[in-house]
């Protein structure tokens, strides 16, 4: 009992970090039919900024609020780099979707190159603050409490999208552009505003998986983010590419089957699992578990 | 008239300037490090037309179909990891090997294809991509201590004839790496030039056209799909030959991330501008590495140094500048200034082959629509 308590919540927390990396992706894949690549560079830029932060910024620390600080700071460049990209390099060729996507694989590889060049290529332990390394016992299990932090953090910024999405005028606009984006055009609204909008909150949340992905994993290397991305495509393609709770549904059914098969089949065996989950889901409905709901 | 026949002369003039190569001991001081028929030479420019061919081969799926395929290390992985189990592990001899890399080579992506194929657009990118993740965690996990995980695994040269082996029979495998390539060249010609050929630039351009033609897209899609990957795996083997082992970082996506980068780079839709971008990339990628070590290199100020300390950094914006500012890449360049030299004389015609990343736009966009609610699903 207590194992499947443990995998359940472990499975839950890496639900939470492919749905933290997936929420933007499907929000500007919906908005803006862009594949965005560069996604994994947002998420390591937002690791080494807290891990640099951790260390050098003054008032941040690897403790109590220093390390709150710390997450703000990382989040901020991650969210700074994600908007410029946007304005300088996604927007002059606007409504031009491969050469796009091409642009973000170029991105993906030279973020990750520099950062590999300034940083060096071997992993950094990564600063865990004192609670997040203590453990909580639920229903006999032993279960890491940085398991609650992850869970945590993506409800509230589940909460915060639907929300934001619901009842803000930006939001309204997002809601229009992804269901018809020339009619909105045609109301005389810049849609082109929501897109920078919309590539920087992908940025800010990717840029706090990349910190909250660090302490999980306790270490951060420049390909983490790279790892993490293929697994958060699954996540956008299962969920049906540009619903926010397909998106949130599908990340916990890609966490619990991974960590599950994981443990009770051989390692590795999970990451196989969820791949035949995708080509099944691809097979049963080839538009996503929710194109119907969107 | 002349000027065509000329122009149908150049691969021949190529072929032959190639072939006769390792004879020459030309010095070219700044391209290369020693004269060209040293074996450091020779073993990059084989590693060059080795690229040059695999390239050539996503080539056949991307520029010339129109399939944006983000598994294609796969294939090439397989290639290589298959040749090398059947060598070092069943001691088999080198023909056997080949044998059973073709079969590998065949009926591995027409599983994949099979189920891929059945989506479109993003969706399919996404499954190819999900599938050569499959191979990576695999090859990685080393099940059974048969691929080596991340050490990679090296060649039992027993099997392996003598010609190839040790390093003055380098020559040999950049004979053999430049056979690989002619061979993926004519496979490529002649292929494209079919009917099937046709059919399958037809859809690029529009695949619902093609369909109420009454022709079935899937199964000329499969078609291409499972030549691309054949070519690829033995790609693989010539790869294996030449390095004397398989590392684990041909698996990744990030390599065949690079295999697009050198098609958009040398002009997709283009034969020989695949090529010419598959070995430009290697070469660079290959040089740069030497230049980030060099003393003159490691004497700079930081700013500079560290970033000329990565060569994926360099390409990478490299390719970011060809996308914005030269589309069509190297074979629409030169398409564009032949027009301009040829003035008005050509009429109108279709679009540079080079230009088909414009082309495809639309028919990602189309693509896209069965996942996208505002086609008003």
């Amino acid at each position: 009992m207590s194992t499947v308590v443990l995998l359940t919540i472990t499975g839950l927390g890496l639900a939470a970090l492919y749905f933290l990396v997936a929420s933007g992706l499907s929000l500007i894949f919906g908005l803006m039919g862009v594949l965005n690549f560069a996604h994994g560079a947002f998420l390591t830029i937002g690791a080494y900024g807290t891990w640099w932060a951790s260390d050098h910024l003054p008032g941040a620390g690897s403790t109590g609020w220093g390390f709150v600080l710390a997450v703000v700071f990382g989040v901020a460049v991650g969210t700074a780099v994600a908007a410029l990209i946007e304005l300088a390099l996604i927007r002059p060729l606007y409504e031009r979707h491969i050469e796009q996507v091409l642009v973000t694989v170029g991105l993906s590889l030279a973020l990750v190159a520099l950062v590999r060049a300034t940083w060096g290529a071997d992993p950094h332990p990564f600063p865990r603050p004192e609670w997040t390394q203590r453990t909580t016992s639920v229903l006999g299990a032993n279960v890491p409490n940085d398991r609650f932090l992850l869970i945590g953090s993506a409800v509230v910024v589940l909460v915060a999208v639907l929300a934001f999405l619901r009842f803000t005028r930006f939001g309204l606009i997002i809601r229009a552009g992804v269901e018809n984006r020339s009619m909105v055009t045609a109301l005389g609204i810049d849609v082109r505003r929501a897109f920078t909008l919309v590539f920087a909150i992908g940025g800010a949340f990717a840029a706090l998986a990349g910190a909250l992905g660090g302490i999980y994993l306790g270490s951060i290397s420049p390909g983490q983010g790279t790892s993490l991305l293929i697994f958060a495509f699954i996540v956008v393609v299962i969920g049906g590419m540009s619903s926010i709770t397909g998106t949130a549904v599908a990340a916990v059914l890609v966490g619990l089957v991974q960590q599950f098969a994981n443990y009770y089949a051989a390692s590795g065996v999970g990451d196989l699992s969820v791949v035949l989950l995708l080509a099944a889901v691809l097979l049963a409905r080839p538009s996503g578990l929710t194109a119907r709901l969107a | 008239m002349n000027r065509i026949s000329l122009r149908r002369l150049v691969p021949l003039v190529v072929f032959a300037v190639l072939a006769v190569l390792p004879y020459s001991t030309l010095q070219l001081p700044g391209l290369f490090d020693g004269v060209l028929n040293s074996p450091g030479t020779l073993q990059l420019l084989a590693l060059c037309l080795i690229f040059g061919g695999v390239a050539l081969s996503y080539d056949l799926l991307f520029g010339f179909t129109g399939l944006l395929s983000f598994g294609h290390a796969l294939y090439f992985a397989a290639g290589t990891y298959a040749a090398n189990l059947a060598l070092t592990e069943l001691g088999w001899g080198l023909g056997a090997a080949l044998a059973l890399t073709t079969a590998v080579g065949i009926v591995l992506p027409l599983l994949v294809g099979a189920v891929a194929l059945r989506v479109s657009g993003i969706a399919f990118s996404m499954v190819t991509l999900a599938t050569a993740q499959v191979g990576s965690i695999i090859v990685l996990q080393d099940p059974g201590g048969l691929t080596g995980g991340e050490e990679g695994l090296a060649l039992d040269r027993d099997q392996v004839p003598d010609a190839f082996v040790g390093v003055l029979n380098t020559v040999n495998l950049y004979w053999l790496a430049l056979a690989y390539l002619v061979l993926v060249y004519v496979v490529v010609t002649w292929v494209t030039g079919s009917r099937a050929g046709k059919v399958w630039q037809a859809i690029r351009e529009n695949e619902g056209r093609v369909e109420v033609l009454g022709l079935q897209p899937y199964r000329f899609k499969l078609l291409v799909f499972v030549i691309a990957g054949l070519l690829a795996a033995l790609g693989g083997i010539t790869h294996l030959l030449l390095l004397g082992g398989s590392t684990p970082r041909t698996t990744t996506s990030d390599f065949t991330l690079g295999l697009l980068v050198m098609v958009v780079l040398g002009g997709a839709g283009s034969r020989w501008g695949a090529v010419v971008g598959g070995v430009l990339y290697t070469y660079l990628d290959s040089r740069l590495t030497d230049l980030a070590n060099s003393p003159a290199v490691q004497d700079l100020p930081g700013w500079l140094r560290v970033p000329l300390s990565e060569p994926l950094f360099l390409l990478g914006t490299l390719f970011i500048l060809v996308v914005f500012f030269v589309p069509g890449g190297i074979a629409g360049l030169v398409d564009r200034l032949r027009e301009r030299r040829a003035g008005r004389r050509s009429g109108g015609g279709g679009p540079a082959p080079g230009r088909v990343v414009e082309q495809l736009r639309e028919q990602v966009g189309a693509g896209l629509g069965g996942a996208n609610p505002r086609d008003g699903v």
